[in-house]
């Protein structure tokens, strides 16, 4: 049987930055020798703390960034050689969703004027035709359609979030990174926007990269968990395998770190 | 400990309620008939969601509610002292001092531009008459005391030259400067790596024991309420609908709301144990609009469990069993 060719694929990475205020002070390895594959229709969950270079490898995957060294392909095709016009494609298959959508979504647009502006942007279809398809795109992540005139400000968190995912999708996008996405909404809100993304995924065929330190959450989320640790992928696996068998310390840390019930009481007869 | 005892407790709440302001008829109920006790030395989890009225209750007993609330009903004691009829001076003898509170971002808890050293020993200077020499000293201590090693390099130390965690240990020290008998903290853990969350919450359970404090901790971290909570509170809609210790809340949950939040959460059953597999389950539909509650129970639109009384009237609390409370008419209400 023939392998199903990679989405996603990253070949030794490096990115440095340089380190704040520090004349001749040592380089920051964001990203070392990062290799990467990400099989179409997959859920992978990029964990690891502050500084461990799991945004940053985001952001070179959906370049935002610009790796030292490295090479990135997306669907075949060489993604840091692209330039330009040839870069649009590209910007449309691969989606940013980040955490904090308040600041990251235009405060003085409507909800379906943020739906509608990557499809204008790409002059896609007709003023009429856009707003209908922002419309459907409100619904499709149960944002009332009533609501579609009001301002970010103007709505919840959990909305403002569903509000990032609908613009994302607007575009038809293959992958969806979702970097921190869950961060700061209440639990039951989480949940909602859960159960919603694994709906739009297996309704459009997506994949998604999601990019947290929650591994409690990301082990309910994706299949897959790549554990990242100063600027390496130290280990990568389905989630049961992780926790059953970690190999490396790091790893074993963040598992301790799940918050666990507490013991059950003893049986009052 | 159930709240008709005859000594009183360290914090004694009765049938608070509070609403804020918002517009010229309308009000926004924020608090809604709220007792609660804490011990000294006890530790006391205060569970439930954004708009919930947790943060609400917290600003209250610290008397640094908005100009927009108003304080309806109700009584909030401290040692027995009604904290809401003291007058400024006497209410800022006990803020900070004896009662003082940690908030969720320690980035926002600091100021940027001054060393933190400084922001502990102000508040050392701010309720003794010492030397300034004497309240450095003391905030050096209390660096010493969130586990700095070296206290002093922290004490000369720009918020931003610091991490997340360190800062949030900072804000602790500041907290714990005076030696309060209780500690109000609002999701200490919240902004934190998860790996770091669970240093905070050992030094919060290691600082809590050694001090004999009583802590009134408001968060999402489970792990957090697990290990230190004597009691768990859940509150929904400015309600507490559910009280219990840790086990008896987290492994059979009465309130429907509770049940609900709990299959939200993405825990682990087990220590070291994988989380279940599966998303996890979200409680439908959405939370009351608190300018518009229902005159019934709060949560019945989302209620699993509805019957025709929840309509009518909000639950009174009943005690199912012992140390435990609850709201809701499936128990008798």
């Amino acid at each position: 049987m023939e392998a199903e060719p990679a989405l996603v694929r990253v070949s030794g990475l490096n990115k440095r930055y340089a380190r704040r205020g520090g004349r001749g002070s040592p380089c920051v390895q964001a990203l070392a020798d990062v290799d990467l594959e990400i099989a179409p229709g997959a859920t992978l969950a990029l964990v690891g703390e502050s500084g461990s270079g799991k945004s940053t490898l985001a952001r070179c995957l959906a370049r935002l960034e610009e790796p030292e060294s490295g090479r990135i392909w997306f669907e075949g095709e060489d993604v840091l050689a692209l330039r330009g016009r040839r870069l649009r494609p590209f910007r449309e298959r691969v989606q940013l969703v980040l955490q904090d959508s308040a600041a990251a979504l235009d405060p003085r647009l409507s909800a379906a004027e943020i739906v509608a502006e990557p499809l204008e942007i790409l002059g896609r279809g007709g003023k009429s035709e856009r707003r209908g398809r922002a419309r459907a795109l409100l619904d499709t992540v149960g944002i009332p359609s009533a609501w579609g005139d009001r301002r970010p400000a103007e709505l919840s968190g959990g909305q403002r979030q569903r509000l990032a995912i609908a613009r994302a999708l607007a575009v038809l996008p293959r992958l969806l990174i979702l970097d921190e996405a869950f961060a700061g909404l209440d639990v039951s809100i989480q949940a909602q926007i859960a159960g919603l993304l694994e709906e739009l995924r297996v309704r459009h065929e997506l994949t998604y990269l999601y990019v947290s330190h929650d591994l409690a959450l990301m082990a309910r989320l994706a299949r897959e968990v790549a554990v990242l640790f100063e600027g390496r992928i130290v280990e990568r696996g389905p989630v049961a395998r992780l926790f059953a068998g970690p190999s490396h310390p790091h790893t074993r840390a963040l598992i301790a770190a799940v918050p666990a019930w507490p013991a059950a009481p003893p049986r009052v007869s | 400990m159930p709240y008709d005892s005859v000594v009183p407790a360290l914090l004694e709440i009765r049938d608070l309620v509070i609403h804020y302001a918002a517009g010229p008829d309308a009000s926004v109920v924020a608090v809604d008939e709220v007792s609660l006790d804490v011990e000294e030395g006890e530790v006391v989890g205060l569970l439930g969601e954004s708009g919930c009225g947790k943060t609400t209750l917290l600003l209250a007993v610290l008397g640094l509610l908005s100009p927009a609330a108003r304080v309806m009903r109700g009584s909030i004691r401290f040692r027995g002292r009604d904290l809401l009829a003291l007058g400024g001076l006497e209410a800022r003898r006990v803020r900070g001092a004896l009662i003082s509170i940690v908030f969720q971002d320690p980035s926002q808890a600091l100021n940027p531009v001054r060393r933190v050293g400084p922001q502990v020993a102000e508040v050392v200077a701010a309720h003794h008459r010492w030397s300034r020499l004497r309240c450095r000293e003391e905030a050096s201590a209390r660096l010493a005391e969130v586990g700095f090693t070296e206290a002093d390099r922290i004490y000369d130390a720009y918020p931003h030259e610091l991490s997340g965690g360190q800062r949030q240990r900072v804000v602790l020290a500041q907290a714990l400067a005076c030696r309060p008998a209780l500690v109000l903290a609002d999701e200490p853990t919240a902004s934190l790596d998860s790996t770091t969350q669970a240093e905070l919450r050992a030094l919060l359970g290691s600082l809590q024991s050694r001090f004999g404090l009583a802590l009134l901790l408001v968060s999402h971290d489970l792990g957090a309420l697990a290990a230190l909570a004597r009691r768990v509170l859940v509150m929904y809609a400015g309600r507490l609908v559910e009280s219990g210790n840790p086990g008896q809340v987290f492994h059979d949950p009465l309130h429907p709301y509770s049940r609900g939040l709990l299959r939200a959460f993405p825990h682990a059953v087990a220590a070291g144990a994988a989380p279940e597999p599966g998303l996890p389950v979200p409680i439908p539909g959405s939370p009351p609009d608190l300018s518009r509650l229902p005159p019934g129970c709060a949560f019945e639109p989302r209620c699993p469990d509805r019957v025709p009384a929840c309509l009518e009237r909000p639950p009174q609390e009943v005690r199912p069993g012992e140390d435990r409370r609850v709201r809701c008419f499936t128990y008798g209400g």
